[in-house]
């Protein structure tokens, strides 16, 4: 284990800055999201960012590819950016485990190489979480953010930060850092102890999973309490496009006038256009839609993922849904119908 | 407050005034109320709730739950009402289905104000009179109910109901220098440059959710021009820069003299993008060009801009307006 004081922090990031790309979380725009490191940056008070850390992984708008169109020729154009080494600091436990998910999803065959370029480019440097929010029941998918993961882990305690590498990655990078210094590894065991005394006291953190499995399936998907739930859903995606482990996304092309982008951004299950076929759409009102997505994450991704839930209790879709309605009381609502 | 509420819905419901109840039910936490329609007297003494966290107007729901059969109660604060005349004004809603109770109110919280104040982790919050004594997991604290008010009720323009059919609690007043209009001054003042800068800071961060639209009682339409696939605009995201900022120009103009500044598009961005101050730009600009006018105050008068007189101010107009041309 290494450790540093806290007040040497911007000369920490400096050095990780001075070898390749470095994101923070920072506070812009009155919330804090993950920015490229300048000088002088400070790490948000903020317990998390707004949108997650997925975006530096899959981005919510890439080109694929692109076609000039001259006369009646058309050249294919390379148009991926073949992307550099960076490092991400600050990733909370939830969203570091986010990144399992979606390896699950883009790493299997058919490999998608442009998340996997940024895989193989990005270390993940996580930061425990000392402060925990009401929204927070990362552990109810025995996530601990007193263990938060990632390539190298880090924790603050008082006045000095603390930094364990998990994989070859992160031992590379922690070595490359000559400001740090050699500690001994139960250093954090307060801070760790003081974290689960919090976590042991969040409202959300024991939330019941049982009976959400493949045996269950249509049990859920037919229990009648979709339609209350769904009621006052405005279809909007918010929950989707905050969440770290919502992985669907759209192909487009953008007429540039003289030929074609063709990129990818997100999409939403919770759109009347996702999936949209010939025949029309597959889920025709937004009670089907707003079950996808709770289905997915809850039912259909743990049946095909070896148990594995397609959420990691980040609370964003708690604490930004304009109605309040989240997978919190859709998981609370349905566990009664399966008890 | 709440207690005469739930009362006032349980009659309606077993007096046979109406079938359905529209208002806000409990959730998880003490914040996160969710519209929800209520058919017994049971959901109501368990789930309804109606506190300073009822922020959400559900005048926009009562599009779809005016077309069903029978008749639904919906319990409207003040600015919800504008929404209502105005939502009635445009044939949107079945007045014979619904039972507008009106409430009186003071300003509504915002959860991400009082997290901004330094409220971590808040378990429960607990109104007493104009402080809210919360509880959270790293101790008690206290602060005042004007340091947790949604930005809208801080410049709130009206405490005046504009359309019930009957009110719960005292009536107020529509309220004249709110001072809403103050920052779209400050942005008026500005360089074109700085204004661009601070219009593009902000929209940059959208991430074309859509909640605004969504959410807002001035969009109605059956199937938005940026969800037809057909259109040959619809998106998902921003192609660049210019795209992001066209689509709440578009929103912007397209709600123009309808909007009635009811500040809900603002309070569902996730990405807290000040929205209100488009749409107030908008207002400020008609009330300069076409004389004053709020939209849903009344339900006799046309939007100014979707009306003619010969008094009408000239397209040069921006000439004379628009300041230095490039
Ligand atoms: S659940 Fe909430 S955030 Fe998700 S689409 Fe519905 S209204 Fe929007
Ligand atoms: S579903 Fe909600 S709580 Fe779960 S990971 Fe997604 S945003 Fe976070
Ligand atoms: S189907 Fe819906 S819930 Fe599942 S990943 Fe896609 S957008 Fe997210
Ligand atoms: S804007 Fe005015 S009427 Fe509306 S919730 Fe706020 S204080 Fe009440
Ligand atoms: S709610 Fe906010 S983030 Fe969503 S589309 Fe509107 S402005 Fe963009």
């Amino acid at each position: 284990m290494k450790q540093l004081a806290l007040s040497k922090l911007n000369e920490l990031f400096a050095a990780m800055a001075a070898q390749q790309q470095l994101y923070i979380p920072a506070d812009k725009g009155g919330q804090a999201q993950f920015l490229p490191y300048v000088d002088g940056m400070e790490l948000t008070k903020s317990l998390n960012t707004a949108r997650s850390a997925k975006d530096l992984f899959f981005p919510q708008t890439e080109d694929i590819v692109g076609f000039q169109v001259k006369g009646t020729e058309i050249t294919i154009e390379e148009t991926r950016d073949p992307g550099a080494p960076f490092v991400v600091f600050g990733v909370r436990a939830c969203d570091a485990r986010s990144f399992e998910i979606l390896d699950r999803v883009f790493l299997s065959d058919p490999v998608d190489t442009f998340y996997e370029t940024r895989r193989t480019n990005g270390t993940v440097v996580t930061l425990a979480c000392t402060r925990p929010e009401e929204t927070c029941f990362c552990g109810a998918f025995g996530i601990d953010p007193a263990n938060p993961g990632g390539d190298a882990a880090a924790w603050m305690a008082g006045e000095t930060l603390y930094l364990k590498a998990n994989t070859k990655k992160g031992e590379k990078l922690l070595s490359s850092l000559p400001l740090l210094a050699d500690c001994d590894d139960n250093a954090v065991e307060t801070v760790q102890a003081e974290i689960h005394a919090i976590t042991e006291k969040l409202p959300l953190n024991k939330l019941d999973l049982t009976g959400f499995d493949g045996d269950h399936l249509m049990e859920h998907f037919n229990n009648p309490a979709w339609s209350k739930l769904s009621e006052s859903c405005l279809g909007c995606g918010t929950c989707t496009f905050v969440c770290p482990t919502c992985q669907c996304y759209d192909v487009r092309d953008f007429d540039t006038g003289h030929g074609v982008r063709r990129f990818r951004c997100w999409d939403s299950c919770m759109y009347s256009d996702f999936t949209m076929m010939a025949h029309g759409t597959n889920r025709p009102t937004q009670k089907e839609r707003f079950r996808q997505r709770f289905m997915h994450k809850l039912v259909y991704f743990p049946s095909n993922n070896d148990g594995i839930y397609g959420c990691v209790g980040c609370g964003r879709c708690l604490a930004k849904c304009p109605i309040s309605m989240n997978i919190v009381k859709v998981a609370k609502t349905l566990g009664e119908g399966t008890k | 407050m709440q207690e005469l509420i739930k009362a006032k819905a349980i009659e309606l419901l077993e007096n046979g005034t109406v079938d359905r109840v529209l208002g806000w039910k409990t959730g998880e936490f003490f914040y996160d109320l969710t519209p929800a329609v209520f058919t017994s007297r049971e959901e109501i003494e368990k789930d309804f709730v109606y506190s300073v966290f009822s922020g959400a107007n559900l005048s926009k729901y009562l599009v779809k739950e005016s077309r069903k059969d029978g008749k639904v109660a919906a319990f409207l604060k003040p600015c919800d009402t504008y929404s209502f005349n105005q939502l009635l004004k445009e044939h949107r809603i079945w007045r014979d289905h619904v039972h507008v109770v009106g409430i009186a109110c003071d300003g509504m919280c915002d959860m991400e104000k009082i997290r901004a104040y330094g409220a971590k982790g808040v378990l429960s919050v607990e109104r007493d009179g104009d402080t809210l004594k919360l509880e959270t997991l790293y101790g008690p604290m206290t602060m005042n109910k004007a340091d947790a008010e949604a930005e809208r009720c801080i410049c709130c323009k009206s405490r005046k109901l504009v359309a019930y059919d009957e009110k719960i609690g005292e009536d107020g007043d529509v309220i004249e220098n709110s001072g809403r209009f103050d920052m779209v001054a400050k942005l008026e003042a500005m360089t074109p440059d700085e204004r661009y800068a601070f219009w593009q800071g902000e929209l940059s961060k959208c991430i074309r959710c859509n909640a605004c639209r969504n959410v807002c009682p001035a969009c109605t339409c059956e199937k938005c021009v940026f969800d037809n696939p057909k259109s040959g605009i619809a998106q998902k995201a921003a192609v660049n820069s210019f795209e992001e900022s066209m689509y709440h120009i578009i929103r912007a103009f397209h709600v123009a003299s309808r909007c009635t500044d009811c500040g809900e598009c603002s309070r569902v961005c996730p990405q807290n993008i000040p929205l209100h101050l488009l749409n107030r730009k908008f207002i400020k600009d008609i009330n300069e060009l076409y004389g004053e006018y709020q939209s849903g105050a009344d339900l006799e008068t046309r939007p100014p801009l979707m009306n003619f007189t010969q008094e009408d101010c000239e397209p040069s107009v921006v000439y004379e307006r628009g300041g230095k041309q490039a």
